[in-house]
């Protein structure tokens, strides 16, 4: 079977499930059916569909799991935000289980009854008739995978409130057109990114500097207003810097290995080289001090030491940068309120003062941790976590942004949030993979700077939220509300996908 | 460049597994104690969600019900006779928390089962109700105890002497439930009187001394103790009310009659250790074992305000002579002395208090009862029966005839503990039961501060026993 149509197949699932789902919805509120609910998960289902084709048609030879992974990623996303803005039917997860196990059964049977079914019955028989011709070569383990996130994902979709959901699914649609827009364009070499790569990086830094022009967010700069759309540009800024280190490690990965010396047991850059490293250092703790946001700078000074160690296989090259860091951190610390408070209520979450505080307390960490240990291992089930009480201010804030993973926690249990995981591990794998297997530094440090900056920023963000490390405001990439990180996300992913189809063409020629 | 890759995804493996890790502490390993956690209030608002079961009067008469707001959460109603009830109930808001019964009983009325019914209903599909209550409670009769106490400061209690059963449990003043204040007010409308005030008993803690001084085999109801006032006890002399004189009297006689230098020289006689030994069968010490809060119920016995602890009566620096009528520093609840009457009642045996009958599901099936439980052996039943002929006289002929009843023949013992001579300030008290053959119930009625000539037990607390036990038995 070739690689594209595993990735329908794995489309598949989705499909399926989310039209079982409906079913089982229809058997438990009918009177309350309506087409415009319906159209979510037809709308969802055609842009991935849509997604598919044009990656069938433009990388024939991609790796065939990412994007399938991005979608139960995203339907996820979507579904958790619906959810936190609806009155729900407390027993509706139990009746999906129920509604999935007889689905074709019921969808049958009902037919005749829901004249809106109708609508779905061509989507049943297609997936009948791909199931019988791709099941027998199926990969074993993504389609449970996959099929238990869609079918939460998807159902939840047709039955939660519009508002965040809305948006976010037009976001889906500009995510999708500039992630098609990426693939069509670099189709033929990705690798003329090289050629720009400057502009690309004065473009990144410029978009890093433009919120510093607007109000900050919580003693951040983090988002700029354009026009109605409150823009983040770090998280295109984030790609953009990928790309110029990529690039420019390519060029310097050997003289920097050759000419290092050693000094007191510490492997050391040439001193030749080291400025413009020092430069990208420099650049790290302006930003940091300018947007005043340890998470963002963390992601940035993150991927770049990651693309450090592997463009030089240079431990020491890595410890000499965090030292750097961690010098600049401790001295923002020292001088800026934001950054201190926001430690001091990471090792504090419940001191009195600290708690009561507003803004800038303990409040919103230690709602997170009192949201997750609500959920247990099991988790009690969508629609159950206790968010907001009629029209009081929220008792979680910022549930559909920042906290998403503490209400995936609650409503999913500790299994739940694994699973959510592990899906992000799986996508990483196939990212490092995607980097091993290609043929050129470029490629391989490109793929391995994208991948490793999404893999931050959830380390950064989950962390945060669990109060593994100092909760700092970044998205849950694909998970949380946010116009900005969908967008960046699905251009990060035809960027991997764009290298993954050219190392495995030339793997395959081989 | 690809084994550094690897060792880059080595990297990441581990700091996923500790967000892992931190996602099992948080959720799992640590979450019993985040969920108890003071900051915490998503507990009590799931509880909210949780339609909380009904609690009724002993005849059926609703007291606690659930009504939804707005938000989808229930919120506690109290009727009438609930508010009659507020101490023993108690309240439940997810403002002020919750108190009585509703915390007692918290786990029935919030549908709280085991864990394997829980998960099964889950799986059913069943959604938690909570249980309905029924306790003992007894509304007319609450009512003609709160209309006797006349708006006084002051409690009564009436039990089931064979059972334990609570019928009657008043404090006033009392408060509205539904309009909960829980700042601190004057005269303490929170604070339930029954159990969590320490008031001197007076000479109904005379009682005590005479089953100890019965059972210890020490004296007989016809033993002759000399009732010569004034006497010296531990240092210091102790007159008999109005300074009374008798003869040589027979301890019957100096029940009825209340004679405090006989009953100080019987508890010198008794001794510290027998003392002691009967205050304990009867329950003092320790927090009553009523189906209520621990944190609204105390222990009554010898209680030194400087270092706020119980005194053992062995303690050689406490005057057992006073102890033995009710002086020195006894500090006891109407809970304890009602238990008292309740116990001799009962043929010396004391039974374990209860404010619930049983919890009924929504569909009426039963699905806990509250059995009668036995406490202590406290005497023997020939002594029991013995300081019942001896308390009925008092009632016959002797302070405690305000508590007579037309028909019924009542045993008691009155009290009046002096707050302030001069000013002529007393604590009166009345204990006993009825009727005597087979004692339905036992009743401790006291009031607070009652100033005037006319403030004796025998002449305030008596009658409204009488009233009471005439509601309770008619």
């Amino acid at each position: 079977m070739n690689a594209r149509n595993r990735e329908l197949f794995a489309l598949i699932p989705a499909s399926l499930l989310v039209t079982a789902g409906f079913a089982a919805v229809f058997i438990q509120r009918d009177e309350l059916l309506s087409d415009v609910s319906l159209t979510y998960g037809l709308i969802f289902l055609a842009l991935c569909l849509a997604a598919h084709l044009v990656l069938r048609m433009t990388l024939p030879d991609a790796d065939p799991y990412l994007f399938p992974l991005v979608a139960v990623l995203a339907c996820f996303g979507l579904v958790m935000l619906y959810r936190l803005d609806e009155d729900f039917a407390r027993e509706q997860a139990q009746w999906f289980v129920v509604g999935l196990i007889v689905f074709t059964g019921t969808i049958i049977a009902l037919r005749h009854d829901h004249r809106v079914l109708e609508r779905y019955r061509y989507i049943i028989a297609l997936s009948g008739i791909v199931l019988r011709f791709t099941l027998p070569h199926a990969d074993p383990y993504l389609f449970p995978l996959v099929a238990v996130l869609a079918c939460f994902g998807l159902v939840m979709l047709y039955r939660l409130d519009e508002d965040f959901a809305r948006d976010q699914a037009q976001w889906f649609v500009v995510g999708l057109i500039f992630f098609s827009a990426t693939i069509v364009a670099l189709r033929s070499d990705h690798r003329v990114l090289e050629r720009y790569r400057y502009i690309i990086a004065s473009v990144g830094i410029m978009l890093l500097l433009m919120p510093r022009l607007g109000n900050p967010v919580n003693g951040a700069y983090l988002s700029f207003q354009l026009g109605p759309i409150a823009f983040q540009p770090a998280e295109l800024a984030k790609i953009a810097i990928v790309i110029f280190l990529a690039s420019y490690l390519r060029d310097t990965r050997q003289v920097l290995v050759i000419g290092a010396r050693r000094v007191m047991g510490i492997t050391f850059p040439p001193l030749k080289h080291l400025g413009p490293l020092l430069a990208v250092w420099g650049t790290a703790m302006v930003l940091l001090f300018v947007i005043q946001d340890l998470g963002s700078s963390l992601m940035f000074f993150g991927a770049f030491l990651a693309l450090i160690y592997v463009a030089t296989n240079r431990i020491s090259f890595v410890l000499i940068g965090l030292g750097l860091f961690a010098l600049g951190a401790r001295v923002l610390y020292a001088i800026r309120p934001t950054i201190e408070s926001r430690v001091d209520a990471w090792l504090h979450p419940f001191d009195d003062k600290l708690y009561a505080q507003d803004p800038g307390g303990s409040y919103q960490i230690a709602q997170s941790i009192f949201t997750q240990a609500d959920g247990g291992l099991f988790g009690r089930g969508f629609g159950q976590a206790t968010i907001q009480l009629g029209d009081n201010p929220p008792i979680l804030p910022a549930a559909h942004t920042d906290f998403i993973y503490a209400v995936i926690t609650d409503e999913l249990g500790l299994l739940g949030a694994c699973a959510v995981l592990l899906v992000y591990l799986l996508i990483i794998e196939r990212g490092f993979k995607t980097a091993m297997l290609a043929t050129d530094s470029f490629s391989k440090l490109l793929a391995t700077g994208l991948t490793a900056v999404l893999a931050l920023q959830v380390f950064v963000i989950v962390g945060g939220v669990t109060k593994l490390i100092p909760l700092t405001g970044v998205t849950l990439p694909f998970i949380s509300y946010g116009g900005s990180s969908i967008v960046a996300n699905f251009i990060l992913l035809a960027l991997l996908l764009l290298v993954s189809d050219r190392a495995r063409r030339e793997a395959q020629a081989r | 460049m690809n084994a550094p890759i690897l060792k880059l995804f080595g990297l990441f493996l581990v700091l996923f597994a500790l967000l892992i890790g931190m996602t099992s502490y948080n959720s799992v390993i640590n979450a019993g104690a985040y969920r108890e956690n003071t900051k915490n209030s998503r507990p009590q608002i799931e509880e909210q969600r949780v339609r909380r079961g009904v609690i009724r009067a002993r005849d059926g008469t609703v007291l606690a019900r659930s009504v939804r707001d707005e938000s989808q959460l229930y919120k506690r109603r109290y009727t009438p006779e609930g508010g009659l009830f507020a101490h023993a109930i108690g309240y439940d808001f997810l403002r002020t928390g919750r108190a009585g019964v509703e915390r007692e009983r918290n786990d029935a009325l919030t549908g709280k089962r085991n864990e394997l019914a829980s998960v099964l209903d889950q799986l059913r599909g069943k959604q938690r109700v909570g249980d309905n209550v029924l306790t003992n409670l007894d509304p007319g009769a609450q009512r003609v105890a709160v209309g006797a106490l006349q708006g006084r400061k002051g409690s009564i209690v009436a039990i089931e002497p064979r059972t334990g059963k609570v019928r009657v449990m008043v404090s006033t003043p009392g408060y509205d439930p539904n309009a909960l204040d829980t700042k601190a007010a004057a005269d303490a409308p929170l604070f339930n009187r029954a159990t969590q005030s320490g008031y001197p008993p007076g000479s109904t803690f005379k009682v005590v001394t005479a089953a100890a001084a019965l059972d210890s085999g020490k004296f007989t109801p016809d033993s002759m103790v000399s009732g010569k006032s004034p006497i010296t006890v531990s240092g210091a002399p102790l007159q008999n009310f109005s300074n009374a004189q008798f003869g040589p009297i027979t301890l019957t006689d100096a029940l009825t009659n209340s004679v405090n230098v006989v009953w100080a020289q019987v508890a010198q006689q008794v001794g510290r250790e027998q003392m002691g030994e009967y205050m304990q069968r009867f329950g003092f010490f320790s927090d009553p074992p009523l189906d209520y809060p621990d944190g609204q119920m105390r222990p009554s016995g010898v209680f030194d305000a400087k270092s706020k602890r119980f005194l053992p009566a062995e303690l050689e620096g406490v005057d057992i002579g006073r102890v033995g009528i009710g002086q020195e520093r006894l500090s006891v609840t109407p809970l304890q002395m009602a238990m008292v009457a309740a116990t001799v009642a009962n043929g010396g045996v004391r039974m374990k208090p209860n404010l619930a009958d049983r919890i009924v599901d929504l569909d009426g099936r039963t699905v806990e009862r509250i059995v009668p439980e036995q406490a202590e052996r406290v005497m023997s039943a020939a002594n029991a029966r013995k300081l019942t002929v001896m308390m009925s006289n008092v009632v016959r002929e002797g302070t405690g005839v305000g508590a007579a009843l037309e028909g019924i023949e009542v045993a008691g013992k009155t009290g009046t503990a002096e707050l302030n001579i001069a000013q002529r300030i007393n604590q009166p008290w009345f204990i006993g039961f009825a009727p005597l053959d087979s004692p339905k119930v036992a009743i401790a009625v006291t009031l607070e501060n009652v100033q005037g000539p006319q403030s004796q037990g025998g002449l305030v607390a008596a009658p409204i026993a009488k009233q009471v036990l005439q509601e309770l038995l008619g």
